[in-house]
Parts: C-alpha cells; sequence; structure tokens
C-alpha cells in the first residue's frame, strides 16, 4: 500500500470572478521513503496541492472532491481536531520562508518544545533534551535552543524549521520551496539534510520551481500545469526525456552550468484558471498541438510513466 | 578590442551603526568592506559574469560602476577617463552611457507613472528628444521589447503589467539611452522560470545590437555561463577568480570556484565534490590571510598568514594553493 495515494483531488477557490481551479483532479501516489518533486511555474497549483493534502487551504478555496488517503486514512473525511493531531506526528511541514512560521519572541528551543509537549507525553526537561539533540541531527549545535530566530541566518532558520518539522518523527515530509530564498551552497546542505531526513524511512515531498534542483535529488518528479498533473515519473528519464510538450519546454528554456544549451524561450503565458482553455489547458502554448487537442486528454500511461497528452493516445501512439 | 571600463583597486567600506551608548563612550568606528581592492577591465561588447552568494559585494560594485555609490578609493576609468574625479556637471554627461537594470521590477518603476513615462523621462533629461520625439521612440522601444501593442502598454501603470512585462520596462528605459555599458543586477532571479529564457534573450539582443559592455550580476552559475564571455567570483569583498567562462568553470582554480560549482543544481551529474566549511564569516571581522582560509578544506599554514594576490595570466586566481582541476 502507498504511503500517500491522491485520488482525483479537486480544490478550487471561490472568488468573486468565479471558480479558479487550483488542482483540477490530481491523482499521485508517493510510496515510504520515496522523494518526489512537484515541479511547476508559480500558479499552476503545486502549492495549493501541498496544502491540501494537510488541509491546510484557507478560504476561499476548499477541497471540493476527491480523496487523500495517507496511510490508510482518506484525510479528506477527517475532523479538524483529528487533523490537527496528525498534522506535525504525521506529516511534517517545511515552508518557503521560516521568517514568518518561527515566533520571533521566543527562543528556538521553546518552539520545539512547545511541538514536543503538545503531542507527547514527555516532561519539559526531557523535552528540552531532545530539542538540542535535534537541532544537532539537523547540523546545528545543541545551545541554539538558546538563540531567538533573528539571531540565526537564513540557512540557519531553515535548518531548524525542518528540525521542528521532523520533531515528531512524521512519515512524511512536505518542503514547500523550502531554499529559495538561499544561496547555492546553503541550498545544497539544506538538500542534504532533507535527503538525510529521506533515510530515516521518511517520505519526502519537495515543492520548487527549479527543474534541475529536482532532477538533481528525486527519485520521481511530478510537473503541474495549470492545475493539472501532466507528467510523473522517475527522475532521471523524466528530465532526459520529458514526453509532455510542456515538461519539454520548461527544461528546454533552462541553462544549465556543464553544457552551453541554446535556450528556448517558451511560448505564451497560464491561462486563466478561472476561465481555462476548452480542452488541453496546454494547446494555446504547444508547439505540437493538434485537432483533438479542443478535448481534454485522459491521463495515458507511458512506459512506467503518465503523462497527460493526447500525443500518447491510442491513435497516435 | 577597445576597453571601456576599466576598475582599479575600487574599495567601498560602509560603517557600521553604533547606538547612542557606543558614540558616548566613542568606541573606535568599524566598517564593513563591502568591496575590498576589487579591479578588472571589460573590452567593448564584451559580457562579464559577476558571480558569488549574498552579501560578497557584486551588487555594491555594481552600483559603484554606474555612479549610485561613491566608492572609498580606487579609480574607475570609463573610456579613459577617471569618473570617479569628474564634477557633478561633467558626470551627468557620461551618466547616459551608464545604465543599470534591478533584481526586482516591483521596486524600479514608480508606480504613479505611465508606461511611456518611464521610457520618456530619461530622453527629456537628457535633452535626446523633445516631447513628440521622445513619444515616438518610446513607443518604438516598447515594440523592440515586445510589449505590443505599444500604444496600449504607453498607457499602463506598472501594477497593471506581470513581473516579466515589468522587467521589460525597465531594460527598455536602460536601453532607450543606447548606453555603452549596463549593470544587469540578477535580472531574472525574481521572474518565473518560464519566463526567464526571453528575458535573457532580449538582453542579449540589446547586446549585440549595440555592442553593449555588460556587467552581468547572478548568484546562478549556470546563467553566468549562458550570458557571460567570462566570470569573476567574488567572494567577502574580493575578486578570488576570474577568467575565460569556459575556462572558469571547467577548470575552477580557487576552491570556493569548485565549491560553489559542485553545488549548482544540473541536468548532467557531474561528480564532484569539493567541500566547503561551515559559514560565510562576518564581514565586520574577515579572516587573516585568505578570507577564505577557514572554510576551505585543503587551508594550510600560509593561508592564514598571507593574503595571497589576484595572478594569472588571462585566468587569474588569488590562492596559495590553485586547483588543477578537468570538469
Amino acid at each position: 500500500m502507498m504511503l500517500l495515494d491522491v485520488k482525483n483531488l479537486k480544490t478550487y477557490f471561490y472568488s468573486k470572478r468565479g471558480v479558479l481551479r487550483a488542482v483540477d483532479n490530481v491523482s499521485i501516489g508517493v510510496d515510504r521513503r520515496e522523494f518526489i518533486s512537484i515541479v511547476g511555474e508559480s500558479g499552476c497549483g503545486k502549492s495549493t496541492l501541498a496544502y491540501s493534502i494537510i488541509r491546510l487551504v484557507d478560504t476561499p478555496g476548499k477541497i471540493v472532491d476527491g480523496k487523500i488517503v495517507f496511510d490508510g486514512r482518506d484525510l479528506v473525511k477527517l475532523s479538524e481536531e483529528e487533523m490537527r493531531r496528525l498534522r506535525g506526528k504525521e506529516i511534517g511541514m517545511v515552508f518557503q520562508d521560516p521568517m514568518t512560521s518561527l515566533d520571533p519572541l521566543e527562543k528556538i528551543g521553546d518552539q520545539i518544545v512547545e511541538t514536543i509537549i503538545e503531542h507527547e507525553r514527555v516532561d519539559k526537561k526531557e523535552a528540552w533534551e531532545k530539542a538540542s539533540i535535534l537541532l544537532e541531527k539537523v547540523g546545528l549545535p545543541g545551545d541554539r535552543v538558546n538563540y531567538y530566530p533573528h539571531q540565526l541566518s537564513g540557512g540557519q532558520r531553515q535548518r531548524v524549521m525542518i528540525a521542528l518539522a521532523v520533531s515528531l518523527n512524521p512519515k512524511l515530509l512536505i518542503a514547500d520551496e523550502p531554499t529559495t530564498a538561499l544561496d547555492v551552497i546553503v541550498q545544497e546542505k539544506i538538500m542534504d539534510l532533507l535527503e538525510d531526513m529521506k533515510k530515516e524511512d521518511r517520505a519526502i515531498i519537495l515543492i520548487t520551481h527549479d527543474f534541475a534542483l529536482a532532477a538533481d535529488r528525486s527519485d520521481k518528479i511530478a510537473v503541474m500545469y495549470a492545475g493539472w498533473l501532466i507528467e510523473f515519473g522517475k527522475a532521471n528519464k523524466l528530465a532526459n526525456e520529458p514526453l509532455h510538450p510542456y515538461s519539454e519546454g520548461l527544461i528546454g528554456s533552462v541553462p544549465d552550468v556543464w553544457e552551453d544549451r541554446d535556450i528556448k524561450p517558451m511560448l505564451g503565458f497560464l491561462p486563466d484558471l478561472i476561465d481555462p482553455p476548452k480542452g488541453c489547458r496546454f494547446k494555446p502554448r504547444c508547439p505540437k498541438a493538434m485537432d483533438v487537442c479542443d478535448k481534454e486528454p485522459p491521463t495515458f500511461s507511458v512506459d512506467g510513466r503518465v503523462v497527460k497528452c493526447w500525443l500518447y493516445g491510442e491513435n497516435n501512439g | 578590442m577597445a576597453e571601456v571600463i576599466e576598475v582599479k583597486n575600487l574599495k567601498k567600506y560602509f560603517p557600521v551603526q553604533k547606538s547612542v551608548i557606543e558614540v558616548l563612550l566613542s568606541k573606535k568606528i568599524e566598517y564593513i568592506r563591502a568591496v575590498d581592492d576589487v579591479s578588472f577591465k571589460m573590452e567593448k561588447g564584451e559580457v562579464l559574469s559577476l558571480v558569488g552568494e549574498s552579501g560578497c559585494g557584486k551588487t555594491t560594485t555594481g552600483r559603484i560602476l554606474v555612479g549610485l555609490e561613491e566608492p572609498t578609493d580606487g579609480k574607475i576609468v570609463f573610456k579613459g577617463k577617471d569618473v570617479t574625479k569628474l564634477s557633478k556637471e561633467e558626470f551627468r554627461k557620461i551618466r547616459k552611457h551608464l545604465q543599470m537594470i534591478f533584481q526586482d521590477p516591483y521596486a524600479s518603476l514608480n508606480p504613479k507613472m505611465k508606461i511611456g513615462e518611464h521610457l520618456e523621462d530619461p530622453l527629456l533629461i537628457h535633452n535626446i528628444a523633445e516631447n513628440r520625439e521622445a513619444k515616438e521612440l518610446a513607443l518604438q522601444m516598447l515594440e523592440r521589447v515586445g510589449l505590443v501593442p505599444a500604444e496600449q502598454f504607453y498607457n499602463r501603470l506598472p501594477y497593471q503589467l506581470s513581473g516579466g512585462q515589468r522587467q521589460r520596462v525597465a531594460i527598455a528605459r536602460a536601453m532607450i539611452l543606447k548606453p555603452e555599458f549596463v549593470v544587469a543586477d540578477e535580472p531574472v532571479s525574481m521572474i518565473d522560470v518560464s519566463l526567464r529564457a526571453s528575458i535573457l534573450d532580449l538582453l542579449m539582443s540589446f547586446k549585440a545590437e549595440y555592442s553593449l559592455s555588460m556587467l552581468f550580476i547572478t548568484h546562478d552559475l549556470s546563467v553566468a555561463r549562458l550570458v557571460g564571455d567570462r566570470i569573476a567570483v567574488m567572494y567577502l569583498g574580493k575578486i578570488v577568480e576570474i577568467g575565460e567562462t569556459r575556462k572558469v568553470i571547467h577548470h575552477p582554480k580557487h576552491p570556493y570556484t569548485a565549491a560553489l560549482l559542485s553545488a549548482v543544481p544540473s541536468f548532467l551529474k557531474r561528480e564532484i565534490n569539493i567541500e566547503i566549511i561551515g559559514d560565510v564569516a562576518n564581514p565586520r571581522e574577515p579572516p587573516s590571510g585568505c578570507r577564505y582560509h577557514p572554510r576551505c578544506p585543503f587551508a594550510k599554514e600560509i593561508c592564514s598568514k598571507e593574503e595571497p594576490k589576484l595572478e594569472g595570466k588571462g585566468h587569474l586566481v588569488a590562492c596559495h594553493f590553485p586547483l588543477d582541476l578537468d570538469l
């Protein structure tokens, strides 16, 4: 059984202008000890998908349909109270900007201790000891428990966030653009740390816009476009031979440090998700569009990969 | 090829702000040496990528070159003249040849000014065109940077534009004066991935058309490779390595350059793993000798005592024990 099995998930936002289909019929499975990256441009729905999994989508957003089966339970059906107990304990989350999720007026140690005491039956002293062990595990000196967030650098704060996220030993860790604001060298160390967290029998979901980073680090890559999951499969195969024209376009538009690449800009813009194009949402930007693309493509299975594109339909395969 | 700009021993020290108590106790003023003895030359039509982590002094260097910051010491020779010695009036005359494109297109445009006015203003200020002609040139430029229909974009306000479109306006504003030297400070780092290539393409097309010299500031070595004829690597206010792009990337000599290269995510897995120890030092108290030595896995005794000079032919490195790698 998969650790996480998202089935036909729909998360919509209800605005004055109409219904915005941020996550539209997405199905994705994550195995134990698997490192999955969800890649796409801003506005493609990748963060909404992540926030849906831990049920932290704010109004006007709402999960309208689908299942999120985690470790045998459908999270969509859980009560708010059950969900609150599950967050942190079974699914940990690391956010992009640690400064907005850490309390500036509280010592690092207090913040970790608070989380531990909330969920586990330990006294304060034990919890403090655990906090400094956790900090050492993420590569910070244990005495940093006595520091306030502003006394740490951006990279160190992100390490604290990871320590917090794994403090209750969750089976799944979701990281939403954890290194976007950091320098490459710090990014490398944070990514190493995420990989270490995977070795502890934990699955990782990384949300990123950086395709090269996803290719470098993950077992599988999921590519999202305009609320759809358009391709999902093994990372190195997907990065080297993308099937979907959008994946191909995105990979072809980024330079690589090790080779001279003739990068090609992508045409057009993301569609308006309140009034998306009929049929395939990528059609207006697609260099390979055909007549059939006026109909929404189903998700085809090709060689262990799933791809939502008519190019891989029976008539065209 | 003709030399366009030469930077000689450029320094910029920022005083560290003191508290009232420190002033009363008349403590000595501390300085952050943001740019500390930086020298390089650039030729006509050349793009130099200046790379390094945040806080290394790359943006300050760029700002000094276009006159947005005064250097503490050093010379900037632009087409044979030391611009640091010019009077305000004299500097204004050459100011139009030196332009800058900023990182944040949300902060670099005036929210109350029409897009068209952003482009006309520089023409009017430098007496290049009168009203009607300025409008004509602005419209042409909008078209040139792909903001069409130009008439419509001319009348819009910045908030009506996306990040990518704003950056096109910023580029248009810098290019409308046909400058000879442009500093581009992380021009794509805040732009969505799928649009970066088109912004870089646009910049490079201007570079070719005007034979521009460009200092391209970036933290991203893959972008540095794409646009730069040469790459300069900065660490704590100093250039530690500079040379032709391919040489610096495939044969890095400085351990810091090699560490940066091992950290860049790539589609092509290269097995290089040059370590970097700990975090960046406090710029108020830069380490003795080579500033990189506390983080360098190859450091020896001399490295903490003697500062290495930036030396070499074409491909220069400031290191007592330069690497010999073939990547």
